[in-house]
């Protein structure tokens, strides 16, 4: 199908370009693909197969007409602090040294863009193709100061790494958080990326490189929780070598437009993938989940579980794609997405899209919709219990199966209050 | 206690329930006994409420209120419990938050405060004894993978934390052997007092064996065609339906 290509990129073009210097930490010819891409494909509308249900171009259009980027500064990230973990800050898309906590934690480097060491410069814009993504391309022609996290070989990080990406606007801005983590072999850790809009209308094209190496283990979890006056387009390209372990649980508690790309790309044997969401949308919120796990070699295991509880004229989409090339024998994969429609305007696309090249391989998927259980209901009803608690014990015993998979307290009671389902 | 006037009620336009009368009061135990398809857990389930169900005639007084305006999370409030006949498992709900939710709220309607948590273990313990109920089931989904025994038990179990004025056991021995009958009757008889009320649904005689009723009603098509002492349960034990069948059923509507 051909994209159209509308002016939407030329305006964002323009106006970030105001605001914004060249940037220097991504060599020239990446930026000039980039720049060259946007002109060239635009925006995706609905009319590209990728963005069926989710048309960037017109919800931009209508949305941020006014583009000032005019931002606002952040002086405190207190009240979203976790107790038990490293606080990394980044504002507006931009790493924040003074907001970030201090902490030395013995194998773990925290390296701005601007100080990135041949390594970090190798592995920038490695993983996200500029030629595949329009909003890889955005967010490398105006990436924001990121910083490179890597956790040294033989490194088990006892904390968590709390990175809250914070945006602040007077009026409509767009912003590009970047990032690379890098878990280096035999090395384990725990980062929660956690985005929050504290005010003005805010458009964030988050990217983020994820390489996590022999024998290493990451587990992540990212909470989207941009208000109502959010709207974000996230990208996670992540890379597992041989015999890694990666773990995603995605929490999306608010935010006009969510559309999260997943990549995962297993290229070494005896690795394995989890990807992990649950959405809770009413209104008019749009909520687009798409995933890729792409299994280039042979005995390896991913796992997908998407839940989402969708009210009034709410949209979800989970679009699950398993990829096992001609190699990849001995795959095992397996994908589920469920869910409840609280509405009769709420809607849900479900689409797995299973393409298998090898031929001996375990693949398959499952996927459910449904309304809260009438005769559960009149059961809690009988026994004396209200409407209201009964949904909220029935949606809370609906949506455990993900919660649970968070294995940080601290983290997990959070999502729990914020849920309001206890 | 409860007073079912002409009661009608239809479901998809079909009437399955033709104009019933019945009193209970207070201390009292009536036994409803009929055919399958009479109607017998479409009365249970419109007493409690159940929306599939539509009233298209008649009235129900419950301790002196309109039962029929309630909400049914109210009418369980009020002092109503129906044990279902087929108790519905629903999975993620653990068994001990959902009495403690229902315990609580039935406690705040009342105006008393929450249970203390030591309180409220305690009672769980006393009354899971009573019903001989394993304690691991308390912490499991309510009635997920539960034995039609283990769940008929359940119900009994509920009852006896809730501390309903009226209750309505609906087919609450279908399904069990000897010594659940034994077990769930025995409890019953145990929470009996002269405040409370039973109407017990059955198929057959050998429940009322151990829980004695006081009077006895045939459900036929959706009506009381007959009513008696706990003799009329025997002479139909041993008539059988069929006898009831050809009785009455070509009684006019
Ligand atoms: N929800 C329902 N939808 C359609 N028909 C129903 C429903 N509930 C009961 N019925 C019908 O009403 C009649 C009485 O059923 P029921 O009350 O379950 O009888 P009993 O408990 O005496 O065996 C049956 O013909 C049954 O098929
Ligand atoms: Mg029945």
């Amino acid at each position: 199908m051909i994209a159209e290509k509308t002016n939407t990129a030329q305006q964002i073009i323009d106006a970030v370009s105001a605001s914004a210097g060249k940037v220097n930490f991504i060599n020239d010819a990446a930026l000039s693909d980039a720049m060259l891409f946007l002109e060239n494909k635009g925006i995706p509308t609905n009319k590209h197969e990728d963005y069926k249900y989710c048309n960037v171009d017109a919800i931009l259009k209508k949305e941020f007409k006014n583009l000032s980027q005019n931002f606002k500064e952040v002086t405190s990230i207190k009240e979203f602090k976790l107790e038990n973990a490293v606080t990394i800050v980044v504002v507006n898309g931009n790493y924040s040294e003074t907001l970030s906590d201090k902490i030395i934690l013995k194998g773990l480097h925290i390296n701005s863009f601007n100080n990135l060491d041949d390594n970090g410069k190798s592995i920038l814009t490695s993983q996200a193709d500029v030629n595949k993504d329009a909003f890889i391309a955005l967010n490398t022609a105006f990436s924001g100061l990121g910083f490179h996290l890597k956790v040294e070989n033989n490194t088990q990080l006892q904390i968590p790494i709390h990175i809250i990406y914070i945006s602040s606007s007077n009026d409509q801005a767009i912003t590009n958080p970047r990032n690379i983590i890098e878990i280096g072999n035999n090395s384990e850790a725990t980062i929660i990326e956690h985005q929050i809009t504290v005010q003005g209308k805010v458009f964030t094209n988050f990217l983020s490189e994820k390489l996590i190496k022999e024998n290493a283990k990451l587990t992540s979890y990212t909470i989207q929780d941009q208000g109502e006056n959010g709207f974000s387009v996230n990208t996670n390209q992540v890379k597992l070598s041989r015999a890694a372990s990666y773990e995603n649980t995605t929490i999306m508690l608010s935010g006009q437009l969510i559309r999260n790309n997943h990549n995962v790309v297993i290229s070494g044997e005896n690795a394995e993938a989890h990807l992990n969401g649950l959405f809770v949308i009413g209104n008019t919120q749009l909520v687009d989940n798409h995933t890729l796990m792409d299994h280039q070699v042979p005995n390896c295991q991913s796992n997908e579980l998407y839940k989402g509880i969708i009210n009034d004229k709410s949209i979800g989409v989970f679009n699950g794609k398993i990829f096992v090339r001609k190699d990849a024998q001995k795959t095992n994969a397996y994908q589920s997405s469920k869910n409840i429609l609280l509405s009769d305007d709420a809607t849900i696309n479900t689409k797995p899209e299973l393409e298998i090249y090898a031929n001996d391989v375990k693949c398959s998927h499952g996927t459910s919709t449904g309304k809260i259980d009438e005769s559960a209901m009149f059961y809690l009803n009988a026994r004396g219990i209200s409407n209201e608690n009964a949904k909220i014990m029935l949606l809370n015993a609906f949506a455990e199966e993900v919660i649970d998979k968070i294995t940080n307290e601290e983290l997990k009671e959070l999502i729990q209050k914020k849920l309001g389902f206890n | 206690m409860i007073t079912i006037k002409n009661l009608h009620a239809s479901v998809d336009g079909k009437e399955i329930l033709r104009g019933i009368n019945l009193e209970v009061k207070a201390g009292e135990i009536h036994a409803i006994m009929g055919p399958n398809g009479s109607g017998k857990s479409t009365l249970s389930n419109v007493l409690a409420g159940k929306q599939d169900y539509e009233v298209t005639e008649g009235e129900v007084t419950f301790n002196g209120k309109n039962l029929l305006d309630m909400e049914p999370d109210v009418r369980a409030k009020e002092g109503l419990f129906l044990a279902f006949q087929y108790p519905v498992e629903i999975p993620g709900v653990s068994n001990i938050n959902f009495l403690k939710t229902a315990l609580n709220e039935k406690r705040t309607y009342e105006g008393k405060s929450s249970m203390e948590a030591k309180d409220f273990l305690a009672l769980v313990k006393e009354k899971q004894k009573l019903v001989e109920l394993d304690g691991k089931l308390a912490n499991r989904s309510v009635n997920e993978g539960f034995s039609g025994g283990e769940k008929k038990r359940n119900e009994i179990f509920q009852m006896a934390m809730l501390d309903p004025k009226l209750c309505i056991l609906d087919e609450t021995d279908s399904g069990l052997d000897i010594d659940a009958l034994r077990v769930v009757a025995n409890g019953v008889n145990t929470l009996k007092t002269k405040d409370k009320a039973y109407i017990v649904i059955t198929h057959y005689q050998r429940l009322l064996d151990h829980i004695v009723p006081d009077f006895v009603h045939i459900l036929y098509n959706g009506r009381i065609v007959k009513s008696g002492t706990k003799e009329l349960a025997l002479e139909l034990e041993a008539k059988g339906y069929d006898e009831i069948k050809k009785e009455f059923e070509n009684t006019p509507v």
